[in-house]
């Protein structure tokens, strides 16, 4: 069977599966209950300095996006970081650690961004036993307008410095948790490394208004009728939260960083995926929010499976594996080709091809054959862009069918399996003036 | 063993003829319809739509459902079927869009396309708002006979067009088989009356009840003082058993029945046999026996002459009938009845069989005993209403000849519903033949020229 166990960057536990910083993790009731169900480790709810608290609305903190039946497809949220005071917190955190040994239990932090705050709190965590701490740089609202969260994940010279005092004052290994709202995730990523993080993990939430309530005139959801911007998290995310994940795993600048990957993971493919393109720890916040602890049950069996049936016996023999397999699109090879082939048993005749490849620009799907409704590809159109393939409910109805030392009989080439990438492309205006470049970069 | 013949009403406690008699679906709900309405591909050029015969954008209507907008896609459906809310209860879907639906072959469950029309529709007739308005008077007058849905159909059309209508109704109330024929689970809280009522609201139609064409006027008569006429006349005669009954109390016309049971305002008054026989294999039969059954009959008998799969109602409509309680007897037919002291005792059957094509008896015989038996074998159409007009109408089968136009053989005479040839006695066929029959009114009335094809 499958070893899960993971040491990720010297933080040892039984499974990658760990709850990100979030409600599920403010209180030792609710990490006892985690830990029982099966989670390998959890990352305290952001603790802020001591003193006063801060202080959530009293109202809704929740806004939604659904799916058919009420599903959930995202979330977004204005909640602070823990609204406890830090030292009942650090208490909880102390024992909960003696009691589960074997977990990983990690503090997110959230102080001023002054070295002194950094200095007072960090021997404190030290003091609970905890296995490390995460630096929330991501957190969009109420506390990124008092410097501190995203107001500081935004500016890479920030993420450094404070990363730096934290490797500094503390032995604990330090994950720098980044935030998305940046146009360039590789920048923070590389401030941290920088500064010494033994990891990074991302993505926080996204700034986002889920709706707009058009009885009231009011985004949803809102507090005394007024509404602010949330954070968005949840399976709707997954797909941002990968291409950065890939980004930080494949750009050489970053490449080896140890990454905890978080965003939009419901279940042990999600998780997987993740994996598979770097990531050597996951975090779930929205899916335990919406049906409790036990899902892990199913991410643990199912990697379980997925790793026996691969023969993969520990989880570092596919954490990264596609990896080289992300590349830029001027390396993609345009010599390369596919038609779509609809499989006529499984057709039941929907007409979706059709209209979309009809009203898509490339028209290579018919509608009636001899006057009767018949959905056939007509391959002197198909660019072979996947299209219907993506839209056909049926599963494996539609597939796409590599060119092999055949004619394309739309371009009337003859499709040998040579390589041309767009470098090496006598159409690219740069290629004239350019020797030949090799297919991959180098490493 | 002998009982004393026993046909009488009040056979359930008082408060349960509610509950029989209650909604066949129970209506969805906005969450229900939903994700009902999710399960729709939104098929090209789609197959339910082909098979609706008013070709509901059915595709579009769904998808207003499930953004929300059920009042717009009430209008979607209204707009092509005018009794969009009573096809949504009466259609046989099961052998309409629902038998085209795509999902069939991917789930083998359609689309539940009746009940989503339903919820629609309902949330019009909950606005309380009206959707159509009489057309700009053009000063031309039509005539409708018969207030159906196929008369009535073509009335709204021909209003929202700006004519000026005249419906006769030999019946003292308007709807044709919508309020006196339709089961009455199938249409509860008196619905009919209420789309009728909305659908009349629009202005323009003037509805004349208790006026029977051939009794108190004539087809030369509408010819003379209105533009054009439109026949929607329906089916008024039951075709016979061909047995000799003689004047036995207890044999009845199912669909006479029906009427009685539909305009009866306590059903705990209505005489209902203790065991009853139902010949004949169509819906009229399955409505007459599960209505039976749900008055309290004790043993209800459909007899067919030939098999299921011959049978005129649908699978769904035979499944309703076993749930119900009914049983189907196949391959035999009727050919003596007892009576005894002027009232029905039992039914004699002849057991029947397919042989080349052709119907026999296979020799044995079998007999039933019965309270109360209901012919449900087809009506028929009767011409002789048509007469008086110095010009003939033709006929094909003993119905109505019309041409796709619903034009019948007079220039300004138009037909449609069960009363005209070839249709499938459907309420949303004769719907479909109204609103065909006033456009192609309105095209000749004026002086449409078809363009040459574009
Ligand atoms: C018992 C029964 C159950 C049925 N169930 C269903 C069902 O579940 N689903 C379905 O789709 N279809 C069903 N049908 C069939 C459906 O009811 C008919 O196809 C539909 O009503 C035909 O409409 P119509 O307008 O042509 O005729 P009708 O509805 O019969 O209306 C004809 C109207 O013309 C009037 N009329 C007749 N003669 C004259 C005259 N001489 N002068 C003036 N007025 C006259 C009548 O009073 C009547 O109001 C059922 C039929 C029956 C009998
Ligand atoms: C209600 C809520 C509160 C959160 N609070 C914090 C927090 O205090 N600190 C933090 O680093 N992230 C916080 N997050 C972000 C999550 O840890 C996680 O990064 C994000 O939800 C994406 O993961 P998911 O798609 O599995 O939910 C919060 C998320 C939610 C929904
Ligand atoms: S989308 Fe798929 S199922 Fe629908 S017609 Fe095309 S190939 Fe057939
Ligand atoms: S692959 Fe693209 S171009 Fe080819 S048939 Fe499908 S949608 Fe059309
Ligand atoms: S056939 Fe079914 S799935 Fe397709 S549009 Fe009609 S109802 Fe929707």
């Amino acid at each position: 069977m499958a070893d899960l166990s993971v040491n990720f960057c010297g933080i040892k536990s039984p499974n990658p599966f760990w709850l990100a910083s979030a409600p599920p993790t403010d209180k030792a009731y609710n990490v006892e209950r985690a830990f029982r169900a099966g989670w390998g480790g959890v990352v305290w709810k952001t603790l802020g300095e001591e003193g006063p608290p801060v202080v959530n609305v009293s109202g809704p903190r929740y806004g939604v996006v659904h799916g058919p039946d009420r599903r959930v497809s995202a979330f977004n949220n204005i909640e602070l970081i823990t609204d406890r005071p830090l030292e009942v917190n650090l208490q909880e955190i102390t024992e909960m650690k003696r009691r589960w040994p074997d977990r990983a239990i990690v503090v997110s932090l959230m102080v001023p961004c002054e070295e002194e705050a950094w200095k007072r709190i960090l021997p404190r965590v030290e003091a609970t036993g905890a296995d490390g701490i995460e630096l929330n740089f991501g957190c969009p609202h109420g506390m990124s307008e008092r410097g501190m969260g995203a107001a500081v994940g935004q500016v890479p010279e920030y993420v450094e410095m404070v990363t730096r005092w934290c490797k500094t004052h503390s032995r604990m290994p330090v994950i720098v948790k980044l935030t998305p709202n940046i146009t360039d995730v590789r920048k923070p990523a590389e401030a941290a490394k920088r500064g010494g993080a033994d990891a990074v993990s991302l993505i926080n939430t996204i700034n986002s208004i889920v709706g707009v309530d058009l009885d009231l005139m009011i985004p949803r959801p809102h507090t005394d009728r007024k509404a602010t911007h949330g954070g968005m998290c949840g399976p709707a995310v997954k797909p941002i939260a990968l291409n950065m994940v890939a980004e930080i795993a494949r750009s050489p600048a970053t490449h080896g960083v140890p990454i905890s990957g978080i965003g939009g993971i419901e279940t042990w493919r999600d998780a997987a995926e993740f994996m598979a393109l770097g990531a050597g720890t996951v975090q779930v916040c929205t899916a335990a929010m919406v049906y409790g602890f036990k899902i892990v049950q199913e991410m643990i069996t199912g990697l379980e499976a997925f790793m026996d049936e691969r023969g993969y016996s520990k989880v570092s023999d596919f954490v990264g594996a596609a990896v080289p397999n992300v590349t830029d699109w001027q390396y993609l090879n345009l010599n390369y080709a596919v038609k779509a082939h609809i499989d006529q048993d499984l057709c039941i005749k929907c007409g979706r091809c059709h209209v979309a490849c009809e009203d898509t620009s490339h028209q290579a799907i018919t509608h009636l054959k001899d006057g009767v409704r018949h959905f056939e590809v007509i391959d002197e159109e198909c660019v072979g862009c996947n299209l219907c393939a993506s839209i056909c409910p049926i599963e494996n109805c539609i597939t796409m069918v590599p060119l092999m030392d055949e004619v394309d009989r739309r371009t009337g080439r003859l499709v040998d399996g040579s390589c041309l990438n767009w470098t090496q492309h006598p159409n690219n205006p740069q290629v004239a003036k350019k020797p030949l470049e090799p297919l991959e970069p180098a490493e | 063993m002998s009982s004393a013949p026993d046909i009488r009403g009040g056979r359930l406690p008082s408060g349960d003829y509610c509950n029989a008699f209650s909604d066949l679906h129970a209506p969805l709900d906005a969450h229900e319809a939903r994700v009902a309405a999710e399960r729709c591909l939104f098929c090209y050029d789609a197959p339910c739509v082909t098979a609706c015969p008013t070709s509901i954008d059915i595709p579009l209507f769904i998808r207003q459902i499930a953004t929300g907008n059920a009042t717009g896609a009430g209008k979607t459906i209204l707009d092509s079927n005018i009794f969009g809310g009573m096809c949504a209860r009466v259609c046989p879907t099961e052998t309409l869009c629902e038998q085209a639906c795509v999902r069939n072959e991917a789930e083998g469950k359609p689309v539940i396309i009746g009940q989503l029309q339903r919820h629609a529709t309902d949330a019009i007739m909950a606005s309380g708002r009206q959707l159509y308005k009489h057309g700009a008077p053009n000063g031309r007058r039509i005539a409708v006979v018969g207030a159906g849905p196929a008369g009535l159909s073509c009335a709204h059309k021909l209003a929202t067009l700006g004519y000026d209508v005249v419906v006769f109704d030999k019946r003292q109330k308007a709807g044709g088989l919508n309020e006196h024929g339709i089961a009455s689970y199938k249409s509860t809280n008196n619905f009919a009356q209420a789309e009728v009522d909305w659908i009349l609201s629009i202005g323009g139609i003037e509805l004349r009840c208790d006026q029977a064409l051939g009794h108190d006027f004539t087809l030369a008569d509408l010819r003379r003082d209105f533009d054009a006429v439109f026949l929607g006349l329906g089916l008024q005669a039951a075709n016979s058993l061909g047995i000799d009954a003689g004047e036995l109390r207890g044999i009845e016309d199912a669909v006479a029945f029906i009427e009685a049971l539909r305009q009866s305002a306590d059903l705990s008054k209505l005489p209902i046999g203790r065991r009853v026989v139902v010949i004949g294999g169509g819906m009229t039969a399955v409505d007459a026996a599960v209505q039976a059954k749900k008055l309290g009959a004790e043993e209800v008998t459909i007899v067919y002459r030939r098999g299921a799969e011959q049978m005129g109602a649908s699978r769904y409509e035979q499944e309703l009938a076993l749930t119900g309680g009914v049983v189907v007897r196949h391959w035999a037919r009727p050919v003596a009845v007892h009576g005894e002291s002027g009232v029905l005792r039992s039914v004699i059957f002849a057991a029947t069989a397919e042989r080349d094509g052709r119907l026999v008896d296979t020799g044995e015989t079998f007999e039933l005993q019965a309270d109360q038996l209901f012919k449900a074998i087809g009506q028929l159409f009767v011409p002789q209403v048509l007469e008086g007009s110095s010009e003939v109408l033709d006929l094909d089968r003993g119905r109505i000849a019309v041409d796709a136009d619903r034009r019948t053989s007079l220039p300004d005479v138009w037909a449609g519903g069960d009363c005209v040839a070839g249709g499938r006695d459907l309420t949303v066929v004769a719907v479909e033949d109204g609103k065909q029959a006033a456009l192609s009114i309105d095209r000749t009335l004026q002086g449409f020229v078809p363009m040459a094809a574009e």
